[in-house]
């Protein structure tokens, strides 16, 4: 959908306000709703996939050299990679914004 | 050649639905519409008709179950009653506002309390607003006819609704008419198969029922409503095609020596075989009355109505149905809306009768008919009369 | 226990059916089950889902969060429009309409929308053998309306209509056993989850829509049917605790045998896990909001009851 949604006229709708197009909710920025964010340090990071395994917005994304990180567009700075990390290589901090 | 058998409304029913060729038949039983879906259980059961019976737990459940199979492209039929229509109340709006071209036959009997079996319209009534294209009828082959022209008003692409058939419960279910059935290659090409634009599947997906903030609901409210209006010109369109293929045309509603009646009587469903007689008897004696059957009930055929009843005086609707402490009569209060802005309109009286299962002779259309002209010259101080209620 | 003891990520695929950019709150447990159990779905899945918490932060208008078809119509229906999509999809390919193709079908709803409102709908399907998962992710209490209790509401909760008061402990009533209803009706393989056993979860998911993939591999000797899954949903806005704890809380409901971990496949009991000395409860209650007016005797109380029920489940697991 290109318009925003409310400006979308009765035409605009599909029929039975059906979504043809699949996921498009990932457009939405969830990153606006944290007060902390996680810090990656590589040098700690095994590369073992807990943290991507257990992100509930399914938002760690592994980099070019198979570390993780999570994509702040969608982070909600839950702390739950911090806390499940198993080398601690994720703090929590503050966001400053 | 079209055979014509002496059926059990009912089974003819359940016959139409097999020549439409259902995917999924949803099945809870209840009274007086449970023949439909037994007979449907035999036609499975000994191969006669290709379908998925799921004998459901509840009427709920049924249209529910309804709602899946048609999401995913299934040609749908469930039926039911009374009790059972209320208790899917919610899923009905769903069927409709999801687009989903269920096709269920109700066979309309009272509603509780005190628990009555017997047939009115109060279930029909109670679900006016649910969004359903909803066509009454008035014998036998209608039902048959009309179950068939369902599928394909429905199912066509510029509709995507489910259609109600209302019939009256006992008085025509658990009739046995003589029924012309149509041959099953005249019904293919009659009813094209089902292709929903955006089924539910894997190959291209999509999402079906999100929820509507205030800004986005009353533009899915008015899509909806441009579309059941709409669809009136393919319920038109259908009811042609089907005369010229078969013989027997339908319409919005259906004028028996009304064109020059001073006095008219509107009736739907069954009864309206019976005010027939009336009018035939009291034209004999020279009064000047006339019927209206009124057919397609939604989308509400405002026309029609305005055209059949302009010449009249003195309009008479008799309601099976009452909804208490309004107006009393649903039909008509929706009929007096109609003309209310209508320079030349008649008087319109409101009668309410044949509550469940309460029979109306023709004499009683006569009794009907001779108060109503009286009330029109009189005037009345009740909103309406109930007919036949012992005092 | 050696399932743990690998951990291979590279099994896991990367594809996200249930996408980022979902409005569930920060640190649900819920969406994490939600999205582990897709992994598992893959894209071969249609989603019947009910209203409730998962419905409504991924389907908000005019987007969704769904990359597979996905259908929600209303709260208390789900098995039943499960049980009309199956029974469409398996007409339709018989007719020739359809391509043969493996398609699960997959209902999804919350503790409320399973064993208070849609109790009923569920039992239906069971009872009639459509070949479709049903999972139940049981956060507890009508969290999507605001915390209300349900019968999944475990005793002594805090809810907002069972809260603790002057003369109540909150939740009165002991959680109803759903897993053990589902048993009840026979049904060919149900188990019980976690989210923070992620692994455990995926395979049993796997496992509860292979029913008909088995029964095809068996040349239909094998009867297909119904699965269902009760996922244990730990969620902070309700239970009352920091985000960063969702997966800890779950492995202790886990651990001091409150939410006990097993399947039941052909009415045979296994146990996923088991500790030969169990955490004690408090370890689990004491750091939920939900709990902390608890007196002492009714921790214990519960600690009791807990054994009991824990010994039960052992006993026909041996």
């Amino acid at each position: 959908m290109t318009k925003p949604e409310g400006m979308l006229t009765w035409k605009d709708l599909q029929i039975g306000s059906i979504v043809t197009e699949p996921g498009s909710a990932s457009q939405y920025q969830t990153g606006d709703w944290r007060s902390q964010r996680p810090i990656y340090d590589s040098s700690k990071c095994i590369k073992c996939g807990i943290c991507y395994i257990f992100c509930p917005e399914g938002c760690i994304e592994q980099n070019d050299e198979g570390y993780f990180e999570a994509n702040l567009f969608y982070c909600k700075g839950c702390g739950i990679c911090a806390r499940e990390c198993w080398t601690q290589a994720v703090t929590m901090v503050e966001e400053e914004e | 050649m079209a055979k014509r058998v002496g059926i059990e409304v009912s089974i003819a029913i359940a016959e139409a639905a097999k020549l439409a060729n259902v995917d999924v038949v949803a099945s809870y039983p209840i009274t007086p519409q449970t023949h439909i879906v037994e007979h449907l259980a035999q036609l499975v059961a000994d191969g006669d008709l290709d379908a998925a019976y799921i004998p459901v737990e509840s009427e709920h459940s049924a249209m529910s179950a309804c709602l899946g199979a048609s999401a995913v492209g299934a040609r749908t039929f469930t039926a039911t009653a009374g009790q059972g229509l209320e208790l899917m109340h919610e899923v009905l709006y769903i069927a409709s506002s999801m687009r989903l071209p269920i096709v269920m036959a109700v066979a309309n009997r009272a509603l509780s309390a005190p628990l009555s079996v017997w047939g009115d319209h109060s279930d029909a009534m109670a679900v006016r607003d649910t969004g359903w294209i909803q066509i009454f009828t008035e014998n036998g082959q209608e039902v048959v006819d009309n179950v068939l022209c369902a599928f394909r008003i429905a199912e066509d692409q510029r509709v995507l609704l489910p259609v109600m058939i209302h019939l009256d419960g006992f008085h025509l279910s658990h009739m046995v008419e003589p029924i012309f059935l149509p041959e099953p290659a005249e019904v293919d090409k009659f009813i094209p198969p089902y292709q929903h634009p955006f089924p539910l599947n894997p190959d291209k997906p999509v999402t079906m029922g999100g929820f509507g903030p205030p800004d986005i609901y009353s533009e899915a409210k008015k899509a909806q409503e441009v579309n059941l209006t709409a669809a009136k010109e393919v319920i038109l369109q259908c009811w042609n095609d089907f005369g010229s293929l078969f013989g027997r045309y339908y319409h919005p509603l259906e004028c028996y020596h009304s064109q020059d009646a001073r006095v008219l009587l509107l009736t739907m469903g069954s009864f309206s075989e019976t005010a027939m007689t009336a009018i035939d008897t009291m034209r004999r004696e020279g009064k000047n009355v006339g019927l209206i059957k009124l057919r397609l009930w939604r989308p509400f055929p405002f026309k029609e109505i305005r055209q059949a009843v302009k010449n009249a005086e003195v309009l008479i609707v008799l309601d099976r149905a009452l909804s208490f402490g309004g107006p009393g009569g649903p039909v008509c209060s929706e009929i007096r809306s109609a003309l209310y802005n209508e320079d030349k309109k008649p008087k319109v009286i409101s009668f309410i009768g044949g509550l469940g299962g309460r029979d109306i002779t023709s004499v009683g259309f006569e009794e009907i008919i001779n108060r109503g002209i009286e009330i029109s010259q009189t005037g009345s101080e009740q909103e309406f009369e109930m007919f036949g209620v012992r005092e | 226990m050696e399932k743990y003891a690998i951990f291979v990520p590279r099994l896991v695929t990367k594809k996200e059916i249930f996408a980022p950019g979902h409005r569930a709150c920060i640190g649900c447990g819920e969406a994490l089950a939600v999205r582990l159990a897709c992994k598992s779905l893959g894209r071969n899945s249609i989603i019947v889902n009910a209203t409730g918490c998962m419905e409504v932060i991924s389907s908000q208008l005019p987007h969704t969060s769904w990359r597979v078809p996905w259908i929600h119509t209303l709260f208390e229906n789900t098995a039943a429009v499960a049980s009309g999509v199956e029974a469409g999809l398996k007409v339709m390919t018989r007719k020739g309409r359809r391509p043969a193709q493996d398609i699960n079908v997959v209902a999804m709803a919350g503790d409320g929308g399973t064993s208070d409102i849609g109790l009923q709908a569920l039992s239906g399907a069971l009872e009639r053998g459509h070949n479709f998962l049903y999972i139940c992710f049981d956060n507890e209490a009508y969290m999507n309306t605001g915390i209300q209790r349900s019968s999944a509401t475990p005793f002594g909760a805090s809810t907002t209509t069972s809260p603790a008061g002057k003369v109540s402990i909150g939740q009165v009533t002991w959680k109803k056993n759903m897993p053990a209803i589902a048993a009840a009706h026979d049904i060919p393989y149900l188990a019980t989850a976690c989210p923070s056993y992620p692994f455990d979860l995926m395979a049993k998911v796997a496992k509860g829509v292979a029913t008909d993939l088995m029964a095809k591999v068996a040349k239909g000797v094998a009867t297909p049917g119904p699965a269902y899954i009760h996922i244990l949903s730990t969620c902070p806005t309700g239970w009352r605790f920091a985000p960063d704890l969702a997966i800890r809380i779950g492995r202790l409901a886990v651990e001091t045998g409150i939410f006990p971990l097993y399947e039941v496949e052909d009415g045979r009991y296994k146990l996923t896990f088991d500790l030969p000395k169990m955490r004690p409860v408090t370890d689990y209650l004491k750091i939920q909001g939900r709990f902390r007016h608890l007196s002492e005797e009714t921790l214990e109380e519960i600690q009791h009851r807990v054994d009991k029920e824990y010994a039960k489940l052992t006993e026909k697991a041996a």
